[in-house]
């Protein structure tokens, strides 16, 4: 291209910080969804870019599964210091109490699927009118049709046959009352795009994400780290690895890899000539091939 | 390394998701689980081999109907280039897709199959392709294997194409042969076509070079937020943010502010703790002016020295993609950057045919219809025309009732 062409990660930040300030400007109401992970720690990171010297336009909002890893935890209130913004927990254990959801029984019992009922009560609660959220269209098949600003209805769903069209950068954010918009500034990005933006913009993680020694189990050929959180019998065997998680969600959906990368750069070699994708180690989308479309139409992220 | 963006255009019966998939699995950009679904599923090729077209096809109904109805976004990268697809369906019900698709692209790969030739639908997607100002094409003549490789058969295709490519005015064109089923000239070379010494598909894309026509335009910035702190150490501080659409903008450039036509001149270029003397195409940063004006998001700055049209009645090229009919009566929204106001569809001066290119003159605007209207603004734009700015040159319409998004503009010239 010609010379004037910006660097890949220079391009797809550039998009993104261009996408939030969208989100500020169109809407009165938007909320930054925070799960700790790396694809939201990178959107806060972007918010910086987007928005500094000021304050951000909207809170962080993270749905706590109480399921979480401690580390996760840690990690998101040292940073909410750091930043100075503020920070909305929505608790998967109220929407327990309150009888709204009921808790999964059995072997594979997860809270994952709990969440998007917390996560809709928030956004009423507060009258979100746009949640920003860390998802990417190479994550997984359903999502690659997605929209940057993805509209649901009133009862969080998405539906595939209302999407609207979105040509150039123009980004249409009108809703009505009671609709919401999610919106995805990383779209464009791969997991390899967003740790190697980690990587030059010095980011810091949660440990986790580092191989570290940790009590495993082995379900359905994925290594689940062993926690109080998981219903456990006398067909699993607790091992000691070396291991570190991909993806961040809760203790009970997302899988361990075997792993001795402990810095970034062993990382990013690890995935470039890594032989799973990402969401292979997540629980929750094997079950059926139209697994994660069914979810998202449901109003899950 | 940089970021190629193109689209698909062809049926599924030219073999377009199967192309995408021979492109992903010889390129090695498929991961190993990705790789065990495919072959867990049914979906096999007449000879048993893996259908390489569900890689494609995204959502449930799509896989029920055997066809792609929406654009799918699909990324790979070499260590030459990352690439972005857009993958949208070629039948004439989804025009507004491929239109959708064809936006964001570089460069377009427009399926021909060499059994079929140059047909209708070819027509059509050159004639959106050129429409929406792409500037790079590659033709895939596909299936090649089903006409014995013939070098003939490919000779008089590519003198089709030409003649067809002078009426729809492409210019930049690239032909190769190719069997995505076989996967000749896709990633590998094909041996089975001798005849033909280019490069394969996968070779051109990382390497064709690009000339990047916004980076040339003139220098553009839509406002989208204004940063204005208001803390005791920075009372003071006003920044315009925004990303700079087209061309570049130095520090000390004169600049004036539209609609309003305000001048000043730029103090200040911010990107987080960055201070960069210049600002190009594709940034996203934060302006800082030298006088104190009235600015806010909706607004944009330009270069004093070449200012961009100003106007409230604007003619354009307008591709309809909702089921309702075109209300010249109605008031819709128009957003163009970070601008919105009202406007109306004041005239229809002519439809396309996208089929024939012929010009056609009834009043109904239907879903996926093409044609030339002047529009009325309830407040100036300050644009540019779209054949020589895209970024300044494309605006939306919403519909005022469901919000919507009801139609794409290519803004073409000061209406009369």
């Amino acid at each position: 291209m010609s010379k004037h062409q910006l660097d890949y990660l220079d391009e797809l930040e550039a998009e993104a910080i261009y996408i939030l300030r969208e989100v500020a400007g169109q809407f009165e109401k938007p909320a930054l969804l925070f799960s700790g992970g790396k694809d939201s720690i990178t959107l806060v990171r972007l918010a910086e870019k987007a928005f500094r010297p000021g304050k951000f336009p909207f809170p962080l909002v993270h749905i706590d599964t109480g399921h979480n890893f401690i580390e996760t935890i840690e990690y998101r209130d040292a940073m909410i210091k750091r930043i100075g913004e503020k920070l909305i927990i929505g608790h998967v254990q109220d929407s327990i109490n309150e009888g709204k959801v009921v808790e999964q029984k059995g072997k594979n019992a997860s809270r994952n699927a709990l969440q998007t009922v917390t996560l809709l009560d928030t956004i009423a609660k507060y009258q979100f009118d746009a949640c920003i959220g860390g998802a990417r269209r190479d994550e997984e098949k359903a999502r690659a049709k997605e929209r940057i600003f993805s509209v649901r209805d009133e009862f969080g769903q998405w539906d595939p046959k209302r999407q609207r069209p979105e040509l150039w950068n123009i980004f249409n954010g009108k809703i009505h009352k009671g609709e919401n918009v999610r919106v995805f500034p990383i779209s464009n990005w791969t997991e390899l795009d967003v740790w190697n933006y980690i990587r030059r913009e010095k980011i810091e993680l949660p440990s986790i994400y580092f191989a570290h020694k940790r009590e495993v189990i082995t379900r359905n050929g994925q290594l689940m780290g062993a926690s109080p959180f998981l219903n456990m019998d006398d067909d699993d065997i607790i091992e000691n690895r070396t291991v570190r998680f991909r993806t961040i969600g809760d203790m009970t959906c997302t899988a361990a890899v075997e792993s001795y990368a402990y810095h970034i750069d062993d990382i990013i070699d690890e995935i470039s000539a890594s032989k799973i994708s990402e969401r292979g180690a997540r629980m929750d989308d094997k079950v059926s091939e139209a697994a994660m479309e069914d979810r998202k139409k449901g109003g899950y992220f | 390394m940089d970021i190629l963006k193109f689209i698909t255009a062809g049926s599924v019966d030219d073999g377009k998701s199967t192309l995408i998939g021979r492109l992903l699995y010889d390129s090695e950009s498929i991961l190993a689980d990705q790789l065990e679904a495919l072959h867990r599923s049914n979906r096999k090729n007449d000879d048993g081999s893996i259908d390489l077209a569900i890689l494609t096809d995204g959502l449930k109904a799509e896989r029920e109907q055997g066809i792609t109805i929406d654009v799918a976004y699909k990324y790979f990268q070499t260590d030459k280039r990352k690439f972005i697809i857009a993958d949208t369906p070629g039948h004439i019900q989804y025009t507004r897709n491929m239109v959708t698709g064809a936006s964001n692209a570089n460069l377009a790969i427009i399926l021909i199959d060499a059994r079929k030739g140059v047909i209708e639908q070819t027509i059509r997607h050159s004639f959106l392709v050129s429409l929406l100002g792409i500037q790079q094409v590659v033709v895939c003549i596909n299936k090649m294997d089903m006409v014995d490789y013939s070098e003939a058969v490919y000779e008089n295709i590519v003198n089709d194409y030409k003649a067809l490519s002078y009426k729809v005015g492409l210019k930049n064109i690239k032909y190769i042969p190719v069997s995505a089923l076989k996967g000749d000239n896709i990633v590998y070379p094909s041996l089975n076509i001798d005849w033909y010494k280019g490069d394969s598909l996968l070779h051109f894309l990382e390497t064709v070079e690009l000339e990047v026509d916004d980076s040339k335009a003139h220098a553009r910035f839509p406002v989208q937020w204004v940063i204005r702190p208001q803390t005791d150490d920075l009372h003071d501080y006003r920044g315009y943010a925004g990303r700079v659409s087209s061309g570049s903008f130095k520090v000390n450039d004169k600049v004036t502010v539209l609609p309003s036509g305000f001048h000043s001149s730029i103090e200040k270029i911010e990107l987080l703790d960055e201070e960069p003397d210049e600002a190009s195409a594709g940034m996203s940063v934060t302006i800082h002016l030298k006088d104190e004006i009235d600015i806010s998001r909706g607004d944009i700055l330009v270069n004093t020295q070449y200012q961009p049209e100003v106007s409230q009645l604007i003619e354009a090229d307008l591709c309809w993609m909702d089921t309702r009919t075109l209300d010249t009566s109605l008031t819709y929204f128009i957003q163009h950057n970070s601008k919105v106001t009202r406007c109306r569809i004041q005239e229809i001066l002519y439809k396309v045919n996208i089929n024939t290119l012929e010009k056609e003159y009834n009043e109904d605007f239907k879903l996926n219809d093409i044609g030339r209207v002047l529009i009325k603004t309830a407040e100036p734009l300050a644009f540019d025309l779209y054949q020589n700015n895209k970024a300044n040159g494309g605006a939306i319409i919403i519909d005022s009732r469901t919000n919507v998004t009801v139609g794409a503009l290519m803004l073409r010239a000061i209406g009369e």
